[in-house]
Formats: structure tokens, sequence, C-alpha cells
């Protein structure tokens, strides 16, 4: 079995990473991950919907983080994707046999070990195997305190199976990692595209004009939608910022984090006090969540609690454009 | 976010068996981390997702009781799966399983296409096609 320690990570896909670069020895905390890798973002797209609720994502799309923080820091990557269950785990299991931990894809619907209450079909959850014992298959899951173990059948499952997007036995491993690389510059593109996603995309639906249109909506649903149905949507949009995975306030809290990291590393007083303001935002989205859970408590709309909760939300909207434009100045001034 | 503020309530759907990992900031403003067992409106909006998933199944049961719909919806309901979603899995098209959904065409079903029912769901095929069972739970 693979020397292999594990650390508990807010996401799941930056939480995989930092664990596996640790393996390789080189240390990077979650929110460094996250950061250079650029994983924040907002997105509104009511054209796509999972169960008839729109998609709201607090974050950049699956596998991105991964992708742009190997290219940032000169990791050579081997993916590998299976059309038949048994050559998935063969793979795996030669894998192991060389004592090289995996990253891969998998359905949390079929992951026991977490409590039953998240066992959704959420198709894209990374999770660590890092070796096998009694016949079962260790497993790493970054939102987990401790390691755990998950058997051959449930695993086969949860790698294959079916729905939006579906994983396919996806599994990854780092195949070469540069003895030296440039953290600054990394840490800077990461930065810059960030802002730049963030504030500058013309487009009404991502970013923080994103946030401020789906604020613009949100009033909406009571008379749209219905009782009902406004309290599901809602609901949605708590659980995409607040439920597992996030590190709290749709993400906000780990880029902070980051932002505070990168200040101490580059020297760099400007980026602590942005990292500042990041967090009263998030702050400020973890009221938005707080006032917006006790109304789906009461299961009860009125126009004006959904006008107040869309005025919190643009709120926020607007603080996120000041901070991430300032970050955009202060990432292109350098 | 406060390390101190970072919320703990004790009525959560974790089952003891995860404290998820925060990021909150010490008195200077620098980040740390911090576990928490819960938070009240994370719980309320989780809760209020699987309350739309108990009353799709109660409302199964219902037709299953009134003789309009096949166990095969229970289960589908039951597992969070969509018709579409249960057809990837066993290898047919949604409509031929939303046509299996009525008791009808249910009867008629092979042996070899309630076995990959059953597979889908992870049950042996007499749970399938075990309607008293079915009935007999409350939703």
């Amino acid at each position: 079995m693979a020397d292999f320690t594990h650390k508990q990570s807010a996401h799941c896909e930056s939480g995989v990473v930092s664990n596996l670069m640790r393996f390789h020895g080189m240390d990077f905390d979650e929110p460094m991950v996250f950061g250079v890798g650029s994983g924040l973002f907002f997105s509104y797209l009511p054209f796509i919907r999972v169960n008839g609720i729109p998609v709201t994502a607090y974050r950049i799309w699956p596998g991105q983080v991964f992708k742009r923080f190997s290219d940032r820091i000169g990791i050579k990557i081997e993916r590998k994707k299976f059309s038949n269950p048994r050559d998935a785990m063969t793979a795996l299991d030669k894998m192991l046999d060389q004592g090289q931990p995996v990253g891969m894809l998998t359905s949390v619907f079929y992951l026991n070990y977490l409590p039953a209450a998240y066992r959704f079909h959420f198709n894209a959850h990374n999770i660590i195997v890092f070796g096998k014992a009694n016949g079962n298959y260790l497993v790493s899951d970054p939102v987990m305190e401790y390691t755990t173990e998950i058997s051959y059948d449930d695993l086969v499952r949860a790698r294959f199976a079916k729905g939006m997007p579906e994983p396919s036995g996806r599994m990854y491993y780092p195949v070469k990692v540069p003895g030296e690389y440039d953290i600054e510059s990394a840490i800077w593109k990461g930065i810059t595209q960030t802002s730049d996603h963030m504030t500058r995309i013309p487009m009404p639906l991502v970013g923080a004009k994103g946030m401020k249109y789906l604020a613009g909506r949100l009033r909406k649903w009571p008379d749209r939608l219905g009782n009902r149905k406004a309290i599901q949507w809602l609901g949605n949009v708590i659980r995409m910022q607040e439920e597992i995975g996030t590190g709290g306030a749709g993400f906000r809290f780990i880029h902070a984090a980051f932002l505070d990291q990168c200040s101490v590393k580059l020297n760099n007083e400007k980026l602590f006090s942005i990292s500042q303001q990041l967090t009263k935002s998030g702050d400020q989205l973890r009221d938005f969540a707080y006032y917006a859970g006790r109304v789906c408590k009461n299961r009860k709309t009125d126009t004006r609690t959904f006008a107040e909760l869309g005025d919190m939300l643009e709120a926020c909207a607007q603080r996120e454009q000041a901070i991430f434009s300032e970050l955009y100045e202060v990432s292109r001034s350098r | 976010m406060n390390k101190e503020q970072v919320p703990q309530d004790q009525e959560n759907l974790n089952e003891g068996k995860l404290a998820k990992l925060y990021y909150a900031t010490d008195e200077k403003g620098h980040y740390v981390k911090v576990n928490s067992i819960g938070w009240e409106p994370e719980t309320v909006a989780m809760q209020q997702a699987w309350d739309v998933v108990n009353d799709e199944v109660k409302d199964a049961v219902d037709l299953i009781r009134k003789g309009k719909a096949s166990p095969l919806l229970y289960f589908i309901k039951k597992n969070i799966m969509t018709h579409a979603l249960v057809a990837s899995y066993s290898g047919t098209v949604g409509f031929m399983v939303r046509l299996h959904c009525i008791p009808f065409f249910f009867k008629k079903l092979s042996k070899k296409q309630l076995e990959k029912y059953a597979y889908t769901f992870r049950i042996p095929v007499e749970e399938l096609t075990n309607l008293e069972k079915i009935t007999r739970h409350d939703g």
C-alpha cells in the first residue's frame, strides 16, 4: 500500500489535486489549487435544468480546476476513460500494485460511506483510491475527515453511473511533476483569469452580471411559479451555495483564503485587503442563505420576501463586481 | 466568517459521519480551517429536496394501490431516478420504461427484462414484482 496522507478539504476537485500532489512531493494547500486553477465563478443557466430546476453554479464546471492547475504548474497528467467496467478495474488494480494513488470520477449516489442525505445522482464527484485491504478499496474522499473503504461492486457502480455527465470510469494520475516551477506566475494567471471571467465576459448570465440577473429573476419567482415551485427553486440556490464541497458561501471563502495565502507568499498587502473584502462578500452571501433558509422553512412566499432576497443578492453582485474589477486591475498593473 | 461564527447546529442530516471543512478568519482576518457539523439553512434546503423525493414515492405508492401503476414506478422514484436514467441502465429507451410503468405491460415483461430492471435498482427480481411489500410501505 502506498504511503499516502489524507487531508480533509472543502471542495472535492481541489482536494483530490492537493492530496495527489502531496503524494508526489509537491505541497499545495487546497485554496492554492483552487485559486491557481481559477475555480471561482458564477453562472445561472435557466435553459439547462436538472429535475426541472435551472442550474445555478458558484464555480467553474467540473474538471476545469484540475486542468488549469496542472497546465499552469506544468504537471503532466495521464487521463483514462473506459468502455467496460472490467478493464477499468484492472487498470486501477495495476496502478495500485505500482503504489500509485489514482484520482477518479464517481457518482455520489453509490458512495455508501457518505450520509444518506447527500446521496443524490451527482456524477462529478472526485475521490482518490490509494490501496486495497480485505477485498475492499481504500478511499480518500476529500470531503471526509478520514479515509474510508468501498466494496468492489459499489466502486464499479459509482464509476459507471449513467446520467449527466457520465463518469465512464474516468481516472487520472500525474505521470510527470516538474522539478522547478514558477509559482508566482501561476498565481497571477489564476487571479487574472478568475477576475476576468467574473467581470468581463459580455454575457448577462455569467460572472457578477449573472448574479445580478438571478437577483432580478428571483424577485418574480412567486408570481411566475407559484408558492411550491418558488420555494423549491430557492432551496436549490441555497444548496448550490452551501451544500457539501463549497467551503461555505459558494466558494467565496476558499478563494479569499487563496488570496490571503498569496498575499503572504508574494508579500502583497493589496491582495490581503481584497481577501478581506471577499470575506465580507461571502458573509453577505451567508446572510442571504440564512434568510432564504428561513423562507424555505416557513414554506410561505410573498412577493415582498422574494424582493428582499433579490435585493440582498443584487448587493452581493455589486460588491463582487467591484472586488473583481479591482483584482483585475491589480493583476494587470503588477 | 469569523472562526467563532462557524455554525455547529446539532440538528443536521450528517448522521455523525461527517464534519465539513470550512475556511474562516481569525482575529487578524487570516484564514484558518474549521470543521462544522451542520448549518440550519443548508439542512433545511437539503431536507426540502428530500421532501420532494418522498412525496413522489408516496404518490407512486398511491397509484400502485389503485392499480394505475406498476411497481417499477415505485422503484424509479425510490432511487431518485428518471425514466431516461433507468432506460440507460437497463439498456432500453425512456418510452419503454414509461410503458412498463403501466401494470398491463409490466405483467407481460420477460424474465430477462425484469432482471435488467432488478439489476438497475440492485434488488432481487422477487422484490421488483412483490406488490404486497410496496403497498404496505406507508411512504
